[in-house]
């Protein structure tokens, strides 16, 4: 059945994806993933918050709504039209029999009045609900716990300028509410209340966003490799998964700062179930016995790229310089020795990720990561990191500068690790250490995002934007 | 450091290719509740190494689990509580790891092992 959906004009790009793990995550799970169909209104930009999508059942859609983040409500549509006029014939030929049940005399009721792009005032939204007196509403009016909502909302044609996808003509709906996001859970949890943060803590929503993508549910493991101070499981745990993390900066993992302010405090803060295990360890050789395999559920991260922190990986100042050899460690220093680090191109450490992926996830098991995307080069297809055993699902792109974005990518695990897979991993796991130099400067992303413009080049990129269509833009974009 | 990241983890020390099971050293054995999920757990069941975990449990000082396993037993509530408290609630906070091979210690303090290798074992 087709539903009205209404998501929140923020995130753009991720709103479809979201609705779509979510769709998986309460349907039927023996089923092969298949993606849902969407429908725009008439006239409508594919930016717009109004959107219809065919679930399977007004039970998913509820779940789906009430999960998501980005989701203000699904509604069973009853009419629609460019005008009054037309919304009130359109309501009229809605079958009684879908109508009739959510009128009825005993029950409570409310009808809520919201816009889009255009703000009305109190008078005129009661003259709104005025409006539809050729409903035959016979419950009770409860404003503060209604069992039914019905929602009216309107667009205007507000111009192409002001910051808001571009609509050319006025459009009206009224509906029934099914679900809504909880967004309380945003407050909760936002990270200016967090108790450990570090530099690159994944906002809340995003980090809810990922565990999502990722179908966190109870009974599942979960495992971040560049686990931090946590802010990614956190979001994992609160729906209900077991949660693992590694990072290779014991600092962070083992002492915070303090013992009322590291990992383990902030699940505590929510009253969310530890983590199953938290080790210091290095993704680009991972410390998991011979054999095992298939064990995590989901793996979700944000790796370094090397613009706001970079990686390290063991190995040893030395291949800096190029030497292969590593510094042996006397005897007599082995037992506090600290063993120094080596920077970890974006290349490598993606490689890693997926490899460990390969191995270490579920068959089905998802794979949800961030990867930064330089946006200078206007080339639309971008190339986004492949391996044999995923199949990539979604692709959300957030703007960070002018200069890069960073995408979440969503991957599926569709075949099995093989021999095959794991020497080549291995050959280019040689590849990467005794090449490390090369490959550090071809990774480079920080000098890319930022080094000053050269003029010159600058110059050509202007002209360059007298010959070219501009790119559409909206504040939505950004935030 | 629960069971099962014991259960999971290797020493992968350069050359080494007898890396598991680690032995352990204890300084403080801690019990800490986990909720009991039994999905989770029949899951879990078929990649564990039992043996591995048997041993390591016995180190803590927890005998209840049997030398052999059927996944037979998967269907019994008394097993798999007593299979979840060795898992999961069975907690090394202070002690080591040591590599059976070379003797390696990995040591594991505030309950965080710390697998990273010296420059000379990669």
């Amino acid at each position: 059945m087709w539903y009205l959906c209404v998501f929140f004009h923020r995130l753009l790009d991720y709103r479809k994806a979201e609705v779509e793990s979510l769709a998986q995550l309460f349907s039927n799970e023996d089923q092969e993933y298949q993606c849902l169909q969407w429908r725009l209104p008439l006239l409508h930009h594919p930016d717009s918050p109004f959107h219809f999508v065919d679930l399977p059942s007004e039970d998913v859609a509820k779940s789906i709504a009430s999960r998501s983040i980005l989701v203000k409500g699904m509604y069973e549509l009853w009419g629609e039209g460019g005008s009054y006029e037309e919304l009130e014939e359109c309501i009229r030929n809605y079958p009684d029999e879908r109508k009739l049940p959510y009128l009825d005399s005993s029950s409570t009721f409310k009808i809520n009045v919201d816009t889009f792009g255009k703000v009305i005032s109190l008078q005129e939204q009661t003259q709104r609900i005025q409006g539809l007196s050729y409903i035959p509403f016979k419950g009770r009016v409860n404003l503060k716990n209604p069992e039914h909502k019905f929602w009216l909302m309107e667009t205007d044609d507000y111009g192409a300028s002001n910051g808001l996808p571009p609509m050319v003509q006025k459009r009206i709906f009224f509906g029934r509410e099914i679900g809504g996001a909880d967004r309380k859970l945003l407050p909760t949890y936002q990270l200016k209340s967090r108790i450990y943060l570090g530099p690159t803590a994944m906002d809340a929503e995003m980090a809810f966003l990922m565990a999502n993508q990722a179908l966190a549910t109870p009974g599942k493991l979960v495992y971040d490799p560049f686990v931090g101070t946590g802010s990614i499981l956190i979001a994992a745990a609160h729906f209900g998964a077991m949660t693992m993390g590694a990072d290779i900066d014991i600092r962070v993992v083992r002492d915070g700062r303090g013992p009322d302010c590291n990992v383990w405090s902030n699940f505590k803060q929510y009253g969310l179930p530890m983590p199953i295990a938290l080790l210091r360890a290095d993704n680009n050789l991972p410390p998991w016995r011979t054999g095992l395999k298939e064990v995590f559920d989901a793996i979700i991260c944000d790796p370094p790229y090397g613009v706001r922190a970079g990686g390290r990986k063991s190995g040893g100042r030395k291949l800096m310089k190029g030497v292969i050899g590593p510094y042996v460690v006397p005897d007599d220093k082995r037992t506090d020795h600290i063993p120094s680090t080596a920077s970890y191109s974006l290349v490598e450490c993606v490689h890693d990720l997926l490899d460990l992926a390969g191995r270490m996830l579920v068959m089905g098991g998802r794979l949800v990561f961030f990867y930064p995307v330089l946006s200078e080069d206007d080339n639309v297809d971008n190339h986004f990191p492949e391996h044999p055993c995923f199949k990539l699902i979604a692709t959300s792109e957030q703007i960070l500068s002018s200069r890069y974005s960073r995408v979440l990518l969503t991957m599926v695990k569709k075949s099995p690790y093989t021999e095959d897979i794991a020497e080549a991993a291995r050959l280019k796991h040689l590849d990467f250490k005794e090449n490390h130099l090369k490959w550090l400067e071809d990774g480079n992303l920080h000098s890319a995002v930022f080094s000053p413009t050269d003029p010159q080049s600058n110059g050509a990129a202007d002209h360059a934007k007298f010959t070219k269509e501009p790119k559409p833009k909206y504040r939505g974009k950004y935030v | 450091m629960r069971l099962l990241t014991h259960n999971m983890l290797s020493s992968n020390i350069k050359g080494v290719t007898n890396g598991f099971p680690l032995r352990i050293e204890i300084e403080k054995v801690v019990e800490k509740q986990v909720d009991f999920n039994a999905d989770f757990l029949r899951n879990m069941f078929p990649k564990i190494e039992w043996k591995a975990l048997v041993g390591a449990a016995r180190t803590l000082g927890y005998v209840e689990l049997p030398e052999e396993v059927e996944p037979s037993r998967l269907d019994s509530e008394d097993f798999l509580r007593k299979f979840h408290h060795a898992l999961l609630e069975l907690h090394l906070e202070e002690g080591a790891l040591v590599c059976p091979e070379t003797g390696r210690r990995f040591p594991v303090s505030k309950g965080i092992p710390n697998m990273l290798l010296h420059e000379d074992e990669v």
